[in-house]
């Protein structure tokens, strides 16, 4: 059973600006205080407790039933969201990543555009931002694992960030690479890893250039907490989460279809596509059912998986004629 | 290491009793308090099966514990061990079953027909089923030979937990890997044993 609640939720979950502010200054009082006194606390205790993430400007998105680009199920906490993450360059359990992802420098940051395209080159991320509008959207996630999650996102639509760099005829895919960065990424140095670094995913280029495609600097109003995918991401609501690649450093458009790393660890479980399908099961996870997080015992919110994630309506048409129990 | 007088042996296995209830209050607590984390289903399933597989091993060492340390009174631990061992791969089979297939039979089965290590893990609870009812005094005394013979099957059951933990293997080996050397060292044991045997 679906259990809506009112989407009031969310303006609770948001720490108003004026708060938000006050505490930094607070803050960063200790933090003068407590040099002055001489105490010689160390500067790296004080900037772990203080949040790192900024106020974003955006436009939040409009609340109406028919607008794709919302939804009025229960979402989790920010904490919850940045609790539970599945992003293995920080460890493979999901409390790994809010542990270990504080390692990461986000700033300097810059994306390397390559391939079929007219204006390839590093695009910094604050250059990046003056030239794209964020804007809200209230998508579901659903996970290979058989869970999901209601995420705010702040960001802007891919396929505007994508006529930015002119993809030639010749682009026919695009391929995302997360950062490799070993002396910050603990997972990167895991002996026990099973991926094959760095991270990589792709996407076809009518679905890239799809008004759902989108990509994330932000989430519940503020910048990516590092656990999330900082500063940068890929959101792609009608696919599997894993698809959603995060801390992206490199697009390449080609003519072929790139390798990803899911599917070069086990082909038989992980497609291409690895479109949300209730239909084709995973040799691990049944795909008929997912829960919602946060769930609880009492009510664990098992609910039965749609096609497309619920996004059928918007994406059915690019598979039109696509047998998708082969290409899964 | 000494031999305990029965009046220490009782003492030690209440405290050893008491220690293995320990997962299971942490778990009902983190339950009660809503603290198992964003995915308490998930959380309960793993916390089971760990201390299912955790407490296998260490029951599977108890008899090489007799010849490593020359220690007897470890057998008298055994037991205890084992159906602690029963207890939490049952949880672990029940929360499973309510939470993952809501006691969907139809559900059940395809899972298991489809998921090699969903049977597996199945496989080895079975197996476990007959240890676990024939352990008190009356079944020993009653089965004779036959019961060392029945008993023979913590060996498989053994095997299908590991390969129930090997197959799910998605990103880390870690796992996987330990208790596996651990499995091998307490089975080279044996061998050993066996082969001055013959």
């Amino acid at each position: 059973m679906l259990i809506r609640t009112p989407s009031d939720i969310l303006s609770s979950e948001i720490t108003p600006e004026s708060v938000y502010l006050k505490r930094r200054q607070f803050m960063q009082g200790i933090g003068i205080g407590a040099t002055a006194l001489g105490l010689g606390l160390p500067a790296t205790g004080l900037a772990a407790s203080e949040d790192p993430r900024k106020d974003l400007e955006f436009s939040p998105v409009v609340a109406k039933a028919d607008n794709p680009f919302y939804t009025d199920e229960n979402m989790p906490s920010f904490a919850q969201a940045s609790s539970y993450n599945n992003f293995y360059e920080f460890g493979t359990d999901k409390t790994d990543p809010a542990k270990n992802a504080h390692t990461l420098t986000t700033d300097p940051w810059s994306v390397q555009v390559e391939g079929d395209v007219a204006k390839p080159g590093s695009y910094p991320l604050e250059d990046i931002m003056k030239l794209m509008t964020l804007e809200e959207r209230i998508y579901r996630l659903r996970c290979v694992e058989a869970w999901s999650m209601v995420i705010p996102w702040v960001g802007f639509s891919l396929a505007e960030f994508i006529k930015m760099f002119g993809p030639t005829s010749n682009a026919k895919y695009v391929e995302f690479t997360t950062l490799y960065r070993r002396s910050e990424m603990k997972g990167q140095r895991s002996a026990f890893s099973v991926i094959d670094w760095p991270y990589t995913e792709g996407l076809r280029m009518d679905e890239a250039m799809h008004p759902l495609a989108f990509m994330s600097v932000g989430m519940y109003g503020k910048t990516l907490p590092n656990q999330n995918g900082a500063p940068i991401r890929l959101v792609v609501p009608w696919k599997y989460g894993f698809k959603s690649i995060k801390s992206i450093v490199k697009m390449r458009f080609t003519s072929i279809r790139p390798k990803t790393s899911w599917q070069g660890i086990a082909p038989e479980e992980y497609g291409f596509y690895a479109n949300v399908n209730p239909e084709v099961s995973h040799p691990r996870w049944s795909q008929a059912y997912e829960r919602r997080l946060p769930s609880s015992l009492l009510s664990p919110s098992r609910i039965k998986t749609e096609m497309f994630n619920g996004y059928g309506e918007q994406v059915a048409g690019l598979y039109k004629g696509m047998n998708l129990r082969r290409h899964y | 290491m000494a031999t305990l007088t029965s009046k220490q042996l009782y003492a030690a296995k209440a405290v050893v009793f008491v220690i293995c209830l320990l997962p299971l209050a942490y778990i009902i607590y983190a339950a009660l308090t809503q603290s198992l984390g964003t995915d308490p289903v998930k959380s309960l399933i793993h916390q089971t099966g760990d201390w299912a597989i955790r407490l296998f091993v260490l029951t599977m060492a108890i008899s090489p514990m007799r010849a490593w340390f020359a220690w007897g009174s470890a057998l008298r631990f055994r037991r205890m061990l084992g159906l602690y061992t029963w207890f939490y791969t049952s949880l672990h089979l029940f929360i499973v079953t309510t939470y993952i297939f809501a006691w969907d039979w139809q559900l059940a089965k395809i899972e298991l027909a489809e998921r090699p290590y969903i049977f597996v893990g199945f496989a080895a609870w079975v197996l476990m089923v007959p240890l676990g009812l024939t352990s008190n005094n009356r079944a020993v005394r009653a089965l004779r030979k036959n019961w060392a013979r029945l008993h023979m099957l913590v060996y498989p059951a053994l095997l299908l937990a590991w390969l129930h933990i090997a197959w799910q293997v998605r990103s880390s080996y870690f796992d996987a890997v330990l208790y596996g050397v651990l499995i091998i060292c307490l089975l080279f044991q044996r061998f050993q044993k066996l082969q001055k045997r013959l």
